[in-house]
């Protein structure tokens, strides 16, 4: 393996990426194991209401069961995230269709699952609040005073003197729907009781959240319980918060049997009953003046939460801050609120509610520029943010960044001009196939929102090896994104190492330090950032000279364990806030994020009027992201992200019934196979950012926000359709295209 | 073996039956009769006047024999576009038949191809019309004791051959329509998949287009297809949809043709 | 609420809880990644169950139980199958090959062209591919992408896939690349 040193190099390989390949890496269901029972969950039946009695059924015999309920958890009944709300089981009343009640293990896989359809829970049922636009009645507050989980506004100058003086105002609704991870590995953990240790293994993002979700409900401290990351097939946010839960259930069946207990969720459980995307609704007023430039930005967005706060403050967050996109405007308010309903509880995805966001931005930015009867490129040129001027948090962006070079490279890479008047040349000529050709401009703020990150105070260690390498301890997932090798490259060119003398410690609440969850795009950029730090650190300790690297290093860590007395070497760095950083949590002002990535993303698609199905024929994905540290690896995030996008605007549609979804097949919940693709072409600018790990910023959720309102403004130029809603399934791309013909025969 | 057993229920390539296995339990408690290895099924031939396709011939066997593309193209089209390789290389002609779907995607094909079903049973042999076979949901022409031999696949002259499945995406996909037309020389077939309890037939739209009108409107292919189809909404599509797009896939389809 | 009927586990466990039981065993011979063995079976052991927890092959994986994500994907007879849906008497007398048996070599161009992200689907993909792969012939009727569409990937978009089985074409014959996607 060629050291890594300065300059740029080929790739490192993925290095996980032969285990994988070859099927020998080990996820929770492959790890051997012995003597475990498996477990399964008893769920309400009902939406909301009051458990009146739980029915075990005749024929079985129960005493072969384990049988968990809330009155054998030790502590507290709850899985705390950010509060208390959310009980492990639910004790007495459900507010959820599949809500925890029960708990059962057994010996056999089969016999648990066939006895867990065996025991019925009898619940009164009350009304359900299923609609999140809607105001409560008062029968039907269920958290505070209104069911409101979280309000932000965010205000900057007079937005409603600036739309009363603005000549034109244009009004816009629209709607996301849903979205389910579908991670191809389900959720799992295995529990086992370790002496005075509780131990769990499993599927995670987020081993500490996980701890401190266990703390309470076991009551026992962080020696007491030990969370371990096995190998993680896929995560997107779906195994940020939900983890937490199944490992509580697994952890109180081992506690109640004294035995190790699995379990690992199929398909149709997964998707029925772990968190799912946020559905919105935004609104947008906006003001412009006849040249297009933006006056007055009022925008309202609304967030279904479903029946726990789960992580909804912070998703409303990011979406509100980042609703007014990547615009200079003077007016802007911005007011935002997640509700409660009795939906299954909704949580993190990937974009964190700025895909939401920008849905109803972009869509509207296409609208307006329509409206002016003005090239929707030129009404972006004119608004895109310049150096010096303030976002909608009064943040003044100073970055450097050529935005409008992202934006023009945009365009030439997808021919835009010539491709535009092209296409509707091919409309004209061609009765049964349309085509379309959409942008979406947008940003998308790395690491954790304001004082995030300061509140999270990650901690990394970087230890030496007795053979003079060194071992990267910090609590980030490897779930596909390529964090192994970004922290082998960043440690193993700190310090002049060869890669294969760095190793990366298998998250381990015993063993490696609280640096934070793997979300919010941070992994790289604010965490990688540490691992630098501490590896300087133990530079220091070794007493070497700044510059030391190589041989240097790695004989002075040989050296240093020479002597049999000596303790562990360990290099540390705790996070330290930029100075550039200045937040308001109150006024919700200020620096919103420390570094942005910015992008423009061009989809063409094809339209096959026979039958209302869009292809998306051509992808064009254009960011500024700082620093490309693994060109293979952030390609993938990209092309990865772009695809789940599509497919969220298109294909991926949840049929609700009482809040639970009904597809929750793979069969019947869509995703695009290779087949429904195309090629996704990635360019990458750089402009690198001081505080990130070699001037990187965070990209793993940038590609989510991008594709969503390309691809409905794509399909608004094709077909002249309002697009103000996703999914655009054929179903109602037929229905736009009847309102369309009704408006222009009426 | 199904003379002693009738209610043992014949195995081929097993894809219908093995989906989500684990969570139903209630398929453990039933007999089996594994056709896997019974060797003399799996084959198919080439007569003089048919394709003749044995018991478990697979889709993948038909689109690796080129002579299908060349003349009975449509088996081929269909067969693609059942799932992805993995179910082309399990799944069977006659377990489609036999498992009644009424989203098929074999079925409609055979059918608008006017192929007869071979059920053979220790007592005797008989010759269904494929077309015939159905007679309600998941009820066919089949009984407990007789099995699916063979399928027959005339060659005959042939035009205008077209497949048309909707699906949710482009493979691995159930339909939401499937349309097989075929123009034979004693006039047009035309079959619906996923419009009807059952895969069927449809005269009037038959008779519309054997009517040899100069010209067609998407009006006339509704109003014959409303004869013929009851589309329903379920969880993959609604009613209007399957409606209005099989009507559409009629008129700029076989409604199309040079006059 | 009525208080549940509630108990340890006592007595004789039963064999193998990974396993479904339901009543006489099959036994048979195969021929599992090259080598002829005999291997005795419940009757509802799916393939996918006997590889993953009676042999241990955890290689293979379990995305859906319905056939449509294809990371359970093996060749039987050579070609590639889902096994959650066979049988495991259904493989009696044939040829089962599994991720186990591809070595580094035939790896290789995956990793290279970063067709694996969080490999959970991949052990299927490489499967499948391998298989494209050892019959280009395929390409003369078929696309690669129909021919991947069997196997679902979340992570990667397909591109780096793609990628990979087109630079493997050309590796071994770079007359076949620009016919073959």
């Amino acid at each position: 393996m060629p050291a890594l040193a300065d300059g740029k190099e080929a790739d490192l390989k993925r290095r996980e990426g032969m285990a994988k390949l070859s099927g020998r890496e080990l996820y929770i269901d492959d790890i051997p194991s012995a003597d475990h029972l498996w477990g399964a969950t008893v769920r309400s039946p009902s939406p909301r209401g009051r458990i009146m009695s739980i029915e075990f059924g005749t024929g079985v015999d129960w005493s072969e069961f384990v049988v968990v309920t809330a009155e054998d958890i030790p502590g507290r009944n709850a899985i705390f995230l950010m509060e208390y709300d959310q009980p492990a089981l639910a004790d007495g009343y459900v507010r959820h269709v599949h809500e925890a009640v029960l708990l059962l293990a057994h010996p056999s896989r089969e016999t648990v699952r066939r006895a867990a359809k065996l025991v019925a829970v009898h619940v009164e049922a009350e009304s359900p609040v299923l609609d999140f636009c809607a105001a409560p009645a008062s029968d039907d507050i269920q958290y505070g005073p209104d069911n409101v989980f979280k309000r932000i506004l965010i205000e900057k100058g007079d937005v409603e003197a600036a739309l009363a003086a603005a000549p034109i105002v244009v009004e816009g609704e629209y709607f996301t729907g849903s979205q389910e991870h579908v991670y191809i590995e389900t959720q799992g953990m295995r529990a086992h009781v370790d002496g005075d240790v509780v131990v769990i293994q499993g599927s995670m993002q987020c081993p500490y959240y996980v701890l401190k979700a266990l703390e309470p409900l076991l009551d026992r401290d962080a020696n007491g319980i030990r969370i371990i990351q096995t190998a993680t097939g896929g995560g997107f946010g779906g195994k940020e918060e939900y983890p937490s839960m199944i490992a509580g259930h697994t952890a109180l069946l081992a506690l109640k049997s004294g035995r190790p207990v699995k379990m690992i969720y199929d398909r149709w459980e997964d998707m029925a009953v772990t968190t799912k995307r946020h559905p919105s609704r935004v609104r947008h007023r906006t003001g412009v003046d006849e040249r297009g430039r933006l006056l007055a930005q009022d925008i309202e967005i609304v967030l279904d939460g479903g029946a726990y706060l789960t992580l909804s403050p912070v998703v409303l967050s990011r979406a509100v801050i980042h609703a007014g996109g990547p615009y200079a405007c003077d007016a802007v308010r911005i007011d935002g609120r997640a509700m409660l309903t009795n939906a299954v509880p909704f949580g993190a995805f990937r974009g964190f509610g700025a895909p939401q966001a920008f849905f109803g931005l972009e869509r509207h930015m296409d609208v307006v520029a329509a409206r002016l009867d003005m090239d929707p490129v030129e009404f972006r040129r004119i608004n895109l943010i310049r150096d010096g001027q303030q976002t909608a948090t009064g943040q003044t962006i100073n970055d450097g960044v050529d935005r409008l070079e992202v934006l023009d490279t945009a365009l030439r890479l997808s021919d835009w001009t010539a491709r535009r008047s092209e296409i509707e040349r091919l409309n004209l000529a061609d009765p049964l196939v349309k085509r379309g050709l959409g942008l979406a401009v947008f940003h998308h703020g790395a690491g954790f929102t304001g004082n995030g990150e300061l509140m999270l105070q990650s901690v990394v260690h970087v230890a030496g090896t007795p053979a003079g390498g060194v071992e990267v301890r910090t609590a980030s997932v490897e779930m596909g994104q390529g964090m192994t090798t970004v922290f082998t490259q960043l440690a193993a060119g700190r310090l002049g190492l060869d890669a294969d003398s760095v190793t990366i410690a298998q998250p381990d609440t015993h063993r490696v330090p609280n640096s934070g969850p793997s979300v919010a795009s941070r992994t790289t950029m604010v965490v990688g950032f540490l691992v630098e730090q501490a590896c300087d650190d133990l530079r220091r300790r070794l007493e070497l000279a700044d510059d030391a690297r190589g041989s240097t290093v790695s004989e002075a860590i040989r050296a240093w364990y020479a002597d049999p007395a000596a303790a562990e070497l360990v290099g540390e760095s705790t996070y330290e806030q930029p100075h550039h950083i200045e937040w308001d949590e109150e006024t919700y002002r200020g620096d919103a994020y420390g570094a942005y990535a910015w992008a423009a993303y061009v989809a063409e698609v094809e339209v096959d009027l026979r039958t209302y199905g869009t292809r998306v024929t051509d992808f064009v994905a254009v960011q500024e992201v700082g620093h490309v540290l693994n060109e293979t690896l952030a390609r993938g995030q990209i092309q990865g992200g772009v695809a789940q996008a599509i497919s969220w605007a298109l294909l991926e549609d949840i049929r609700w019934q009482d809040g639970a979804m009904q597809n929750c097949q793979l069969t019947n919940y869509i995703i695009p196979t290779s087949d429904d693709l195309p090629s996704i072409r990635v360019k990458f600018l750089e402009t690198p950012y001081p505080h990130g790990a070699q001037g990187s910023k965070g990209i793993g959720e940038l590609p989510m926000d991008g594709p969503g309102p390309a691809i409905a403004n794509a399909l608004a130029h094709a077909l002249g359709i309002p697009a103000t809603s996703i999914p655009l399934t054929p179903e109602r791309l037929m229905a736009e295209l009847d309102s369309v013909a009704a408006l222009e025969a009426s | 073996m199904l003379a002693e057993e009738p209610e043992a229920v014949p195995l081929a390539g097993g894809t219908d039956l093995l989906v989500h296995w684990p969570a139903h339990h209630e398929t453990r408690e039933s007999t089996y009769l594994d056709l896997g290895q019974i060797e003399e099924l799996r084959s198919h031939r080439w007569t003089e006047d048919a394709l003749i396709l044995g018991g478990t011939t697979t889709y993948w066997d038909l689109i690796r024999d080129p002579r299908t593309t060349r003349d009975l193209p449509l088996l081929v089209d269909a067969a693609r576009q059942v799932g992805a390789v993995q179910i082309q290389a399990r799944g069977t002609w006659a377990g489609n038949i036999a498992n009644g779907s009424p989203a098929a995607d074999g079925v409609p094909v055979l059918m608008a191809y006017d192929a007869v079903v071979v059920a053979q049973s220790e007592r005797d042999s008989c010759e269904i019309p494929l077309s015939e076979f159905y007679l309600g949901y998941k009820e066919m022409r089949l009984a407990d004791d007789q099995l699916i031999t063979r399928i027959r696949v005339p060659l005959a002259p042939r035009a205008n051959q077209r497949f048309d499945k909707v699906g949710a995406r482009r493979a691995q996909a159930i339909a939401k329509i499937g349309l097989a037309t075929v123009e034979a020389e004693d006039g047009w077939r035309v079959v619906a998949a996923s419009l009807a309890p059952t895969v069927r037939r449809c005269p009037a739209v038959e008779a519309l287009l054997d009517s040899g009108e100069a010209e067609y409107s998407l009006d006339g292919f509704e109003t014959a297809l409303a004869t013929d189809v009851s589309p329903i909404d379920d969880i993959r599509s609604t009613a209007e949809y399957r409606r209005r797009v099989a009507a559409r896939l009629l008129f700029f389809g076989p409604g199309s043709r040079e006059a | 609420m009525i208080q549940p009927v509630n108990g340890l586990v006592s007595g004789v466990l039963p064999v193998a809880g990974d396993l479904p039981v339901t009543g006489d065993t099959i036994t048979f011979g195969w021929r599992l990644n090259g080598e002829e063995t005999q291997i005795e079976v419940d009757p509802a052991e799916r393939l996918l169950d006997t590889l993953r927890y009676r042999l241990g092959l955890t290689g293979t994986k379990e995305g859906c139980a319905e056939g449509e994500c294809g990371s359970c994907t093996v060749l039987m007879d050579g070609l590639p199958v889902n096994s959650c849906l066979v049988l495991s008497f259904q493989a009696a007398g044939r040829r089962i090959d599994t991720v186990e048996s591809l070595d580094e070599a035939a790896l290789a161009p995956f990793l290279e062209g970063g067709a694996t992200q969080c490999g959970a689907c991949t052990p299927g993909v490489v499967i499948t591919a391998n298989w494209l792969l050892a019959n280009r012939d395929l390409l003369d009727t078929h696309h690669i992408r129909e021919l991947m569409a069997g196997n679902l990937c979340r992570c990667t978009g397909y591109d780096g896939i793609v990628d990979s089985i087109e630079a493997a074409l050309e590796a071994d014959d770079p007359a076949v690349v620009g016919d073959a996607s």
